[in-house]
């Protein structure tokens, strides 16, 4: 069985309003260093799936390739 | 003519979208997501709500129910689509209208009647560019987005039917839209005109009971304009 990390994340030029918000809650905080904050999803998936399968997977159903880059790291062969 | 309101797992409008119709004397009919056929059917409104319950992103799962091969192909021979809130996410997503919609800026879920400008017309409305409507909007993701030369295409179409503007019809410097959407963009309809989406909820102004009637033409262009192909 084969297992994955999936990486979600707003394409470059999108704004992403829970990153936005936890930028200047950083700020607020004090933490005056922080630049950007971007905010996406993390998958695990495990299956007798090839890399293939998986990038299919998430350019139809777990990325929206309109909004979204996906990253996609295989943990166990 | 006869109208199918799709109903998906967590849809929660598509008693609102029915009774809209049946108030405006206009036969409209239930068609379940898990459905094949929209034989019977002149036109095929995507109601509000929560399909899937949102999950991974506002109607991504929702986009896949078999009934949604049936809309695609109803929609590519010209069959009118409206999507509404939900509805509207669902067609983005099934790529029927570009683009996509994200959190609403704030990060807050928003209930409230808003100012609509028309800046377009489409097979669901045709009225004179300027009219303002108001209209309930009632969303936590309707902040529309898409990439530059996307915009550049829907602006010189006149796809951008529905914007969001200040109550006499202008639009603030900063932008006129609750949410945060790009260009003040609040319904846009697809190159043909036949499809189109927008996150206001017009069917809430039908009956002048529940506080407005700038609803209605939603509903009734749509019968109007399939009244003249029929001739």
């Amino acid at each position: 069985m084969a297992r994955y990390e999936i990486f979600v994340t707003y394409k470059t030029g999108i704004f992403d309003p829970p990153g936005a918000t936890a930028e200047r809650a950083l700020a607020n905080l004090g933490h005056e260093g922080v630049e950007s904050v971007r905010i996406g999803k993390y998958i695990q998936l495990a299956g007798d799936v090839s890399f293939e399968a998986v990038t299919e997977m998430c350019e139809k159903l777990l990325a929206n390739p309109v909004i979204e880059d996906f990253r996609i790291e295989t943990v166990e062969e | 003519m006869r109208f199918g309101v799709v109903v998906f797992p967590g849809s929660n409008c598509e008693q609102d979208v029915v009774g809209a119709c049946r108030y405006l004397g206009l036969e409209a009919e239930y068609v379940w997501h898990g459905d094949t056929s929209l034989d019977g059917f002149d036109a095929i409104v995507l109601p509000g709500g929560f399909s899937y319950g949102d999950y991974i992103r506002c109607g991504a799962v929702a986009r896949f129910s078999p009934v949604m091969n049936e809309v695609v192909r109803f929609a590519e021979r010209g069959g009118p689509v409206l999507g509404i809130c939900n509805g509207f996410q669902i067609l983005t997503e099934a790529h029927l209208l570009p683009g996509a919609l994200l959190r609403n800026r704030g990060l807050k879920f928003i209930c409230r009647r808003v100012p609509l400008r028309v800046d377009g017309s489409c097979d669901w409305l045709d009225l004179p560019l300027g009219t303002v409507l108001e209209v309930p909007i009632n969303h936590n993701e309707g902040n529309y987005t898409c990439d530059a030369a996307t915009l550049e295409r829907l602006n010189a179409n006149g796809q951008v039917v529905l914007r969001y503007c200040e109550p006499d019809g202008s639009s603030a410097e900063d932008g006129s839209a609750p949410n945060g959407a790009l260009d003040d963009i609040a319904g846009i309809c697809n190159e043909r005109g036949n499809v189109f989406g927008l996150m206001p909820h017009p069917e809430r102004v039908v009956d002048p009971l529940s506080g407005g009637t700038d609803g209605q033409p939603f509903l009734t262009t749509v019968v109007r304009k399939l009244a003249e192909v029929a001739g």
